[in-house]
């Protein structure tokens, strides 16, 4: 990933010794005192051409052995100006406070709750600093070192957290319709498990909570407790409908970490089969919006496609939704006989159904009395709150880290960023019919080019299972063997920050190492974290039908969400 | 990475056209569902959709379905309780116990080798691990439990229903034959359901004669 290519903004008027300034492996890296972190961020905000307008991620990370044993970490991106800037700040075990950030980004809003919930430190100036993953009866925050992993925790319904969201009082507001009603967590219309608490005034949401942690599992815990290699496995549950874009992510990230050259044989793999994964999930997040807003047979047009791309990733890794076929390295296995053949039938059946989709729903008057300026949104405000992905492209601000910050082969092919105006339900349907086709171009540039040669994962026994030939008749490759499965890879200590485009956003992995055999600290950025936050803000205003409609354009994934 | 335009303050929704404002598109729409029910009702249609589990889907020789324990000729498991799958397990599912094997060149085997299917994810890193090609997985995928002490299943389940029958074998470390036997079988990718089809009523008018 290239580093920062735009001048940072010199922290001049701040006393020298609160910032230090360090070389990270991926992109700048600052060690802020807190005292200064809320007026050093409005001065990275403060330019409109290269201000860091974008808070990628807020994480927490627990060293018991330092004497600030917390780290809160902030990546921040200029979607402008094209930098990104880490920042750490210190915060001791005794007095574990620090500023809130709300005032600067929105989207801090949930990822301060989560570092609340899972280290335990305060936001000062944080409205509503409550738990947000685990439930209220929970004891105690996962994922402090000394926190043990068995431990469970019994919600009973006295603790039970009951939202009862008070709308502003105005004079017109006779209080004679108003109702306080749940939408979720196990509702039809709520994709996954999510809970809307919602106050409406006849049928206008007049206020609204939203309550998510219904399906977390703790994946950043568990993923301490196991080798990096064991990880894979659970990166495809993080966003099930694209779970191969996941593994990329996590891989791309520890093979950076550990500087290994992926064969050009995986590389090229592994985009096309990213872009059929994104072309999937687009089709699901698509036909499920589609059946929330009464439009049932475009459901059934476009889970055609899936069924086929699934039998397509069947043939080559052995399951059809939770794929784990990347390797750090490479590839589980290599590519079956017929795989092009099987991408160039895909490439033939694919675009009919979008066609028919599109015949049925694009300039239907129907579907655009239901979804044009439903849930709208300007760019400013939807960058301000940490979205990225096809919403923001909706909102017209034209990001896309396979463009921005290419990886993999997306800088030797030719195609576009669709981009749309209108931030509503319409416009993010339209991007990804439109994305659908540009990554259809993609794969057939790819496939025209033809399927390198040569080996489907790293030749690097430190890294990779020998095959099993060798490792059957000789007995160095049977020790290494041996050694990968007991002890996993040893990954260099450091850390890096490493996204990939997801289909609904910029998937990024911050994964940190000290040097044993497992990871030290992994965060996942998950794109609908922050573009679900605005939930809310979003339906406020609105009738409770359109709430429907605009979660199902979000493409908000439980599992990956949650993690 | 080029310098933009600033990021739009507000958001500039779709304006309609004339046409689409007089409900005119509908008519295209209705076209494309016309034309998918015509096609349907007289059968040249594809449908995705098969009668399961009398028809079931073909899946590829490396699917990862239910595991099997491999035999030696004489018929007594390969494993030699060595742990390895147990420790490449990302869910913690296998639990193996050791005895020594009476044979002082294989020296160990399993007393105990249960595998929580419940547990289970599927990801296929015991076979990986496997230095002797003792445990492999099966293309079968429906496991249905009545309660949970069921999903555990021991050594001898683990080997008794695919043993042999090698048309149900999944994912393992060799298929280099099979798999170009399948992909012949495959080419036309999107007969996959026929395919299956086609099985299903094969194997229906063999129960029926």
């Amino acid at each position: 990933m290239p580093t920062t290519t735009a001048p940072l903004p010199l922290p001049e008027r701040f006393p020298a010794d609160s910032i230090q300034l360090r070389e990270g492996l991926d992109q700048p890296t600052w060690i802020v005192r807190r005292e200064i972190l809320v007026d050093l961020a409005r001065e990275l905000t403060a330019d409109p051409e290269t201000g860091f307008d974008l808070l990628l991620d807020l994480c927490g990370v627990d060293y018991p052995d330092r004497e600030e044993r917390f780290e809160v970490v902030y990546h921040l991106a200029s979607l402008r100006g094209g930098g990104r800037l880490r920042l750490k700040v210190p915060v001791p075990e005794d007095d574990p406070v620090l500023p809130s950030l709300i005032d600067v980004w929105k989207g801090a809003d949930w990822f301060e709750r989560e570092v609340y919930d899972m280290f335990g430190l305060h936001f000062e100036g944080h409205p509503n600093l409550r738990r947000i993953l685990t439930h209220e009866a929970f004891q105690g925050h996962p994922l402090r070192k000394d926190y043990d992993p068995a431990r469970r925790w019994i919600l009973t319904e006295d603790k039970m957290y009951r939202p009862q969201p008070e709308p502003p009082m105005d004079a017109e507001d006779d209080m004679f319709e108003r109702m306080t009603i749940n939408i979720g967590p196990s509702h039809p219309a709520m994709h996954g498990t999510f809970r809307v608490v919602a106050t409406l005034d006849g049928e206008i949401i007049s206020a609204s909570e939203v309550e998510i942690g219904y399906l977390h599992r703790c994946f950043e815990k568990m993923a301490e407790t196991h080798t990096w290699q064991q990880v894979i496995p659970y990166t495809d549950r993080l966003n099930y409908c694209s779970s191969f874009i996941n593994n990329v992510g996590y891989c791309r990230a520890v093979e950076t970490l550990l500087n290994v050259e992926v064969p050009p044989r995986a590389v090229w793999a592994r985009t096309i089969l990213s872009e059929f994964s994104r072309v999937m999930d687009h089709c699901v997040c698509n036909g499920s919006s589609l059946v929330d807003s009464g439009a049932l047979t475009n459901f059934w047009y476009l889970f055609q496609p899936r069924e086929e791309i699934y039998g397509l990733l069947e043939a080559c890794s052995g399951a059809r939704l939770t794929v784990s076929y990347c390797r750090i390295g490479g590839l589980a296995a290599d590519l079956p006989p017929d795989f092009e053949a099987r991408c160039r039938a895909l490439l033939e059946t694919i675009p009919a159904f979008i066609d028919d989709v599109e015949k049925l729903i694009v300039s239907n008057r129907i579907w655009l009395d239901r979804a044009v300026g439903i849930a709208a949104i300007g760019g400013e405000e939807a960058v301000n709150w940490g979205w990225t992905g096809p919403c923001l492209r909706a909102s017209g601000v034209d990001y896309d880290v396979r463009r921005d910050n290419p990886y993999d082969l997306y800088d030797t092919v030719d195609w576009d960023v669709p981009v749309f105006h209108g931030g509503d339900v319409h416009d993010r349907f339209r991007v990804r019919i439109s994305e659908i086709r540009e990554s259809l171009k993609i794969i057939r540039q790819l496939l025209d080019r033809g399927m390198p040669e040569g080996p489907f994962i790293v030749d690097d026994p430190h890294v990779a299972l020998p095959p099993k030939e060798v490792a059957y008749n000789q007995m160095e490759a049977m020790i290494y063997h041996f050694k990968l499965i007991m002890d996993g890879i040893q990954v260099p200590p450091g850390e890096i920050y490493s996204a990939v485009e997801g289909a609904n956003g910029e998937l990024g992995f911050y994964v940190l190492s000290d040097g044993s055999g497992k990871p030290y600290r992994i965060k996942v950025r998950p794109p609908c974290f922050p573009i679900f936050s605005t939930f809310s803000r979003l339906i406020n205003g609105g009738t409770i039908s359109d709430a429907v409609v605009s979660l199902g354009g979000l493409n908000v994934i439980a599992g990956e969400l949650e993690r | 990475m080029s310098s933009r335009g600033a990021h739009p303050r507000h958001p500039a929704p779709y304006r309609y056209t004339i046409v689409e404002r007089l409900y005119l598109p509908l008519l295209s729409g209705l076209w494309v569902t016309l034309r998918h029910f015509v096609r349907n009702f007289f059968g040249r249609g594809k449908t995705y959709t098969i009668n399961y589990p009398e028809e079931r889907r073909l899946y590829s020789p490396r699917y990862r379905g239910h595991h099997i324990l491999t035999t030696r000729p004489d018929g007594s498991l390969r494993c030699v309780a060595c742990f390895l799958c147990a420790a490449a397990c990302p869910a913690e599912c296998i639990h193996i116990e050791a005895g020594e094997h009476p044979d002082l060149n294989i020296e160990k085997y399993p007393l105990l080798y249960n595998i929580d299917m419940l547990r289970c994810v599927f990801c296929g890193y015991c076979v990986d691990a496997c230095p002797e090609e003792a445990i492999i997985m099966s293309n079968n995928h429906d496991m249905a439990y009545f309660n949970r002490g069921q999903s555990v299943v021991t050594k001898d389940e683990l080997q008794k229903p695919y043993a042999y029958d090698e048309s149900r074998l999944g994912y393992r470390p060799h298929y280099p034959e099979e798999q170009a036997q399948h992909a012949a079988l495959r080419h036309g990718l999107v007969d996959l359901v026929e395919e299956a089809r086609r099985q299903g009523a094969d194997s229906a008018s063999r129960t029926a004669s």
